[in-house]
């Protein structure tokens, strides 16, 4: 990937490389970057870490079909190991999976799986128990939210210690997709997981689970990994409300806290025993308009959208500094393939009325549905919105939409509506998932021939010069034609107490340290 | 008579199974599609649906749940397929906790303050009641329980989250719910308070008070023995909403302070659509209700000699 | 040393404030006894100063809200500056979160909240009284049914049924509107029909039902007038459970559309503040809590008028 220079070589640019990864896991390197001013100050062992997460929900259980925000996700991750893992660099190193090698078209992959790995309940990890966990996501009767990602998987074969995955299609990036959060490695009976078990093969042991309340763990003592899992045990706490969150943590409840309300990240900062960790990394949020509806079926019209909003005083009001400008594509900075010389879309109410003149249009009217269930401050971005297009001659008419049920009858269903995206470690993901003709998630409902052709083309190349240059060509084609306003990407704000310390590089691709701050961190 | 208020209680039990489940119904959505959020498919959606029966017609799946209601199984959850009657006992518990303990302090608290209050009316004692009273009721509870935090949780008197585990003794936990019962106190003592106070004015122009008064009865004394007892039908008619209250209507102090209750409960799932531990929710609340309405119609005819004596 | 002088200084503003107002009433006082027609000024000068310090808020309030486009400084929505600016002398209360002029939002929140609290309490009442006194006065199969009813609606709880509801019928203004009443208006039935069970048992009224008057006469005429009292102090305390009603549902998501100001919600948008010792979030809230007591301090005269003691 872009760095191997701390002796992992993992995606490496060569072909080779990006074929095989051969984990280098237990190596001194891995808990930070080579020459930070952590290496020296080696992690302590001991104590409990207590996270307060905005996240959670009574209705929450141990089947990793039905995972989807943060308290799972931080839950799982220290509990369960998974085939893969994307380390703090953004690079990937093996989990289960010790290595894995591809066939020349990448469309058969053979992952080898790591021996000697037990569950908590002593069971050893077998091949077996990693075709029965990907199976739980596949098939017919699935109701797995990865259900659209292992839908590539054709066949699997166990060989010896090897578990063999023939894909439809070949797919340079599919390491990458066994790191998902849902594809949890569980115990198997008769190639079957028992969803509902407790068991895992990560760094914790489940000591007691409320969903939607608290979950407790121990450390795990046989666990592989010897530089991590540094507390004794871990504590994940539910707390919904933003303000509550934050006094927990003020008034020390708790040590961590994810979310951190940014209306008031500026007061927070004041206190000297808390510091807050911001991350940048693929969470975007954005403004999907129905592209198959009058009038978002005319490029003329989401070009006047796109330049009628104001980038810079979004990224500074609604994310209060926290965040970058978007250009109209979901594909980060910290991608590896950011096309960083496309022009960036700004706000110009005089572009945008050309482009509304161009579409035959004096004046626009249209309705754009926001709740902060979509992202927080989205109704606010919205009123920004509008205030700033009313200057071109657009009038945004903001509706508040309910939060509940906000991604069953708003997402998808109302023409113009604010959109959440934790975003995709890979180009490729991140395309095949929201921007592909006839996937089940693009809420643009866009369709462009051009890209779709190069989006198969580039899954399979393997030469990285050329995948750079089709990258960048669906980011300039998705940002000046593509259904989506995307005007931020914005950070994960966490805090957490002065007495907990991380590895000076923090995982930017999903929050709490790539949801793996308990397995990571440790009490300074 | 309460043979016939229980009868009715049960048809109101009844009536509101079903229209909670018709409102459900009615939401957008279903729990397939809420569980998997945004990344749920078509298909998917549709899988999980078959596994949980929800692609039955709806008249099936409530007569299911009446029928298993009926022989006192309240079903498991929906959405994680835990037994509701493990998964609302605690909670019920913890509500109840609370409301009994935000009601230990209001409910004196009120009567003391409204009786003093219809004693020395319109003094400045009375106004600045009232208006300490007025103004902490119209605040939201949220923002009474983040004044709260600010001086008594920042400050370390008290702790910001009511987190109680099982283990926890008496006195810990009381101490670690105190600003949840505090700040309940403060939302429904103004109520309890002021209907104390207007209730005992109410009587005192009676000519049966000017009598005692022109006997020459001390005011406390006149207040307390011979206004209050007549006085007490309307109190315990409030009382008895706002315990009522206490029980159901917490739900923003129970999610500020972080307190597994019931009301957290019921907002979750109704958010997820996971209609069997709403249904079990709302019957328990609604129980709550009508028994406390019961007990409050009970003493309050009690309170009264000649209702008492027409019998 | 240290506390007592912010001891001495807090108790010296708080003097100083209630002086103030004390001689703002009593002008305003003089001043409408002075332009009212002979009756109305008996009647007013009968009122104590709390009263009349109330019904001055209550004035400028009408105003403000009446007048709100003139008086603000800048548009409703528009975004004048930074976010978070502090009080100077063009943003005299500072800016909010999106950097629009609080003091304009204020006086806007004046309109839209005032205005949503007194229609939605207008209608609550027009409802539950009517009902109330309908089922007190006819009895029989009327008062059965809507007692259930009542009953049913009233064992939800409130919040959570307003929760169903909103998301079922969607967030206008207007579908708050007729949520909220539906919701309050039972809570209004009931004291009506209790009060109303009272009084139709007179003497007064049988004799009026002897004399051949029709069921709305009854009502309008002999039954209305005498439960008056009663009704006009649960009015008091209706109207600002609405703003705190919408303040709950904006915690909960649902809420007024934005850019639309009202001081429920901008309590919820900056409750945060609170938490680190800022008073913005205390504005809205505090206007809140003004209009509150102001009300209660008009309600509490008319109430003791209406209890007939001399003192």
């Amino acid at each position: 990937m872009r760095n191997t220079k701390n002796g992992r070589h993992v995606l490496d640019i060569s072909r080779r490389g990006l074929l095989q990864g051969a984990s280098a896991l237990g190596a001194a390197a891995l808990v930070g970057p080579l020459g930070t001013s952590y290496a020296s100050a080696a992690p302590k062992k001991g104590g409990t870490l207590r996270v307060g997460i905005g996240h959670g929900n009574t209705s929450d259980s141990y089947d990793p079909a039905t995972w989807t925000d943060l308290f799972a996700q931080t839950f799982s991750a220290a509990r369960c190991g998974y085939l893969t893992e994307i380390t703090a660099d953004g690079s990937l190193a093996g989990e289960v999976a010790e290595s894995w090698e591809a066939s020349d078209d990448a469309k058969v992959w053979t992952l080898k799986i790591r021996s000697g790995l037990e569950f908590h309940s002593g069971k050893t990890v077998t091949p077996d128990d990693v075709v029965a966990s990907l199976n739980h996501h596949r098939g017919e009767d699935s109701k797995s939210a990865a259900k659209p990602i292992v839908e590539a998987i054709k066949d699997m074969k166990i060989d010896g210690s090897n578990v063999v995955v023939t894909l439809e299609a070949g797919n340079a990036d599919f390491p990458f997709v066994l790191s998902d959060y849902h594809l949890a490695i569980l115990p198997s009976a008769d190639g079957k997981i028992d969803a509902n078990t407790s068991d895992g093969c990560g760094g914790y042991v489940v000591d007691s689970y409320e969903p939607g309340v608290r979950a407790t763990m121990k450390r795990n003592p046989n666990f592989w990994k010897e530089d991590r899992a540094h507390f004794d045990g871990a504590e994940l706490l539910t707390i919904a409300d933003s303000a509550a969150r934050q006094n927990a943590l003020v008034t020390g409840e708790v040590d961590v806290i994810d979310r951190v309300e940014l209306n008031t990240v500026h007061l927070l900062k004041r206190s000297k025993d808390i510091k807050i960790l911001a991350t940048t990394g693929t969470q975007h949020f954005t403004f999907a308009m129905d592209t198959r509806a009058a009038p978002y079926d005319d490029n003329n019209v989401r070009l006047a959208l796109k330049y009628a909003v104001d980038r810079e005083e979004l990224v500074e009001k609604i994310l209060s500094g926290y965040g970058e400008v978007g250009n109209d594509h979901p594909i980060g900075t910290s991608n590896r393939y950011h096309a960083s010389g496309l022009e960036q879309h700004a706000y110009d109410a005089d572009k945008a009325k050309y482009y509304l003149k161009q579409a035959g249009l004096d004046s626009l009217d249209v309705s754009l549905s926001a709740a902060d269930a979509a992202f927080a401050g989205a109704v606010d971005a919205a009123v920004l919105y509008s205030e700033k297009a009313a200057a071109a001659g657009i009038n945004i008419k903001v509706v508040r939409e309910p939060n509940d049920g906000y991604w069953s009858n708003i997402w998808m269903k109302k023409p113009f509506c604010a959109v959440y995206w934790g975003g995709r470690p890979t180009e490729d993901w991140m395309f095949t998932t929201a921007y592909a003709s006839g996937a089940p998630w693009n809420d643009s409902f866009w369709e462009h021939e051009k890209f779709n052709k190069l989006l198969l083309e580039a899954r399979s190349e393997l030469d990285d010069a050329k995948r750079r240059v089709m990258y960048e060509e669906m980011q300039a084609i998705v940002s000046s034609e593509g259904g989506v306003v995307i005007p931020m990407f914005a950070s994960y704000v966490m805090a957490h107490s002065t007495k907990v310390a991380h590895p000076e590089k923090v995982g930017a691709n999903w929050s709490l340290d790539g949801f793996r701050c308990v397995e990571r961190w440790w009490f300074a | 008579m309460i043979a016939q208020r229980i009868g009715l209680g049960l048809l109101t039990l009844f009536v509101i199974s079903l229209l909670i489940f018709g409102a459900i119904e009615l939401l957008p959505g279903d729990l397939a599609q809420e569980i998997l959020g945004q990344s749920a498919t078509p298909e998917t959606v549709a899988a999980f649906r078959r596994e949980l029966g929800l692609d039955l017609p709806a008249y099936e799946r409530y007569l299911g749940w009446l029928g298993g209601v009926l022989q006192g199984d309240f079903g498991n959850s929906l959405a994680n397929g835990r037994p509701i009657a493990d998964l609302i006992a605690g909670r019920l518990g913890n509500t109840l906790f609370l409301a009994l303990y935000a009601a230990a302090i209001a409910v004196p608290l009120s009567l003391a303050l409204g009786i003093l209050a219809a004693l020395y009316r319109n003094s400045l004692y009375d106004r600045a009641v009232n208006v300490f009273t007025l103004s902490s009721i119209s605040f939201p509870e949220f923002f009474v329980a983040y004044i709260l935090i600010f001086y008594l949780a920042q400050s370390g008197f008290f702790p910001s989250i009511a987190k109680i585990t099982p283990e926890a003794s008496l006195a810990e936990k009381l101490y670690r719910t105190f600003l949840p019962a505090l700040t309940l106190t403060l939302v429904v003592t103004a109520h309890m308070m002021r209907m104390t106070r207007a209730a005992i004015i109410n009587l005192l122009a009676s000519p049966y008070i000017e009598m005692a008064r022109l006997k020459g009865v001390q005011p406390g004394r006149l207040i307390v023995r011979h206004a209050l007892p007549n006085a007490l039908a309307p109190i315990i008619n409030v009382i008895a909403l706002n315990l009522a209250y206490l029980i159901t209507g917490v739900v923003v102090v129970e999610v500020v302070f972080v307190y597994p209750g019931l009301g957290q409960l019921m907002v979750d799932s109704v958010a997820k659509r996971d209609i069997t531990v709403v249904q079990a929710a709302a019957l328990i609340f609604a129980c709550a209700y009508v028994l406390l309405n019961l007990t409050a119609d009970v003493l309050s005819t009690m309170s009264n000699p000649r209702l008492i004596h027409r019998r | 040393m240290e506390t007592l002088i912010s001891i001495l200084f807090f108790l010296f503003w708080a003097a100083l404030v209630i002086a103030v107002a004390a001689l703002a009433a009593w002008l305003f006082r003089a001043v409408i006894i002075a332009v009212s027609p002979k009756n109305l000024a008996k009647v007013l000068r009968t009122a104590p100063l709390t009263a009349s310090f109330g019904m001055l808020i209550i004035l400028i309030y009408v105003v403000v809200s009446v007048l709100a486009p003139a008086i603000a400084p800048f548009g409703e929505r528009e975004v004048v500056g930074g976010e978070y600016l502090p009080w100077d002398s063009t943003y005299i209360l500072g800016t909010d979160n999106l950097g629009r002029d609080m003091f304009t939002r204020i006086i806007y929140g004046a309109r839209n909240t005032v205005g949503i609290a007194f229609v939605t309490t207008a209608l609550a009442f027009i409802a539950g009284a009517i009902f109330g006194l309908l089922a007190a006065t006819v009895g029989g199969w009327l008062d059965q049914i809507l007692s259930r009813i009542v009953d049913v609606l009233m064992a939800i709880p409130a919040l959570i049924f307003a929760l169903l509801l909103l998301t079922i019928v969607g967030t206008s203004i207007i579908n708050m509107i007729l949520v909220i009443a539906l919701i309050d208006s039972t809570r209004v039935f009931r004291l009506a029909r209790a009060v109303a069970m009272n009084i139709v048992v007179m003497d007064y009224i049988e004799a009026a039902q002897l004399r051949g008057e029709g069921l709305w006469r009854l009502i309008t005429r002999e039954i209305l007038p005498n439960a008056m009292a009663p009704l006009v102090a649960e009015f008091g305390l209706r109207f600002c459970f609405v703003f705190l009603a919408i303040s709950a549902l904006s915690f909960l998501g649902l809420g007024i559309q934005p850019p639309t100001a009202d001081w429920g919600s901008m309590v919820r948008d900056n409750a945060t503040l609170i938490t680190f010792g800022d008073i913005t979030p205390l504005l809205p809230a505090g206007a809140i809590a003004l209009l509150t007591v102001a009300v209660n301090f008009v309600v509490d005269w008319m109430l003791h008028r209406a209890s007939g003691l001399k003192e």
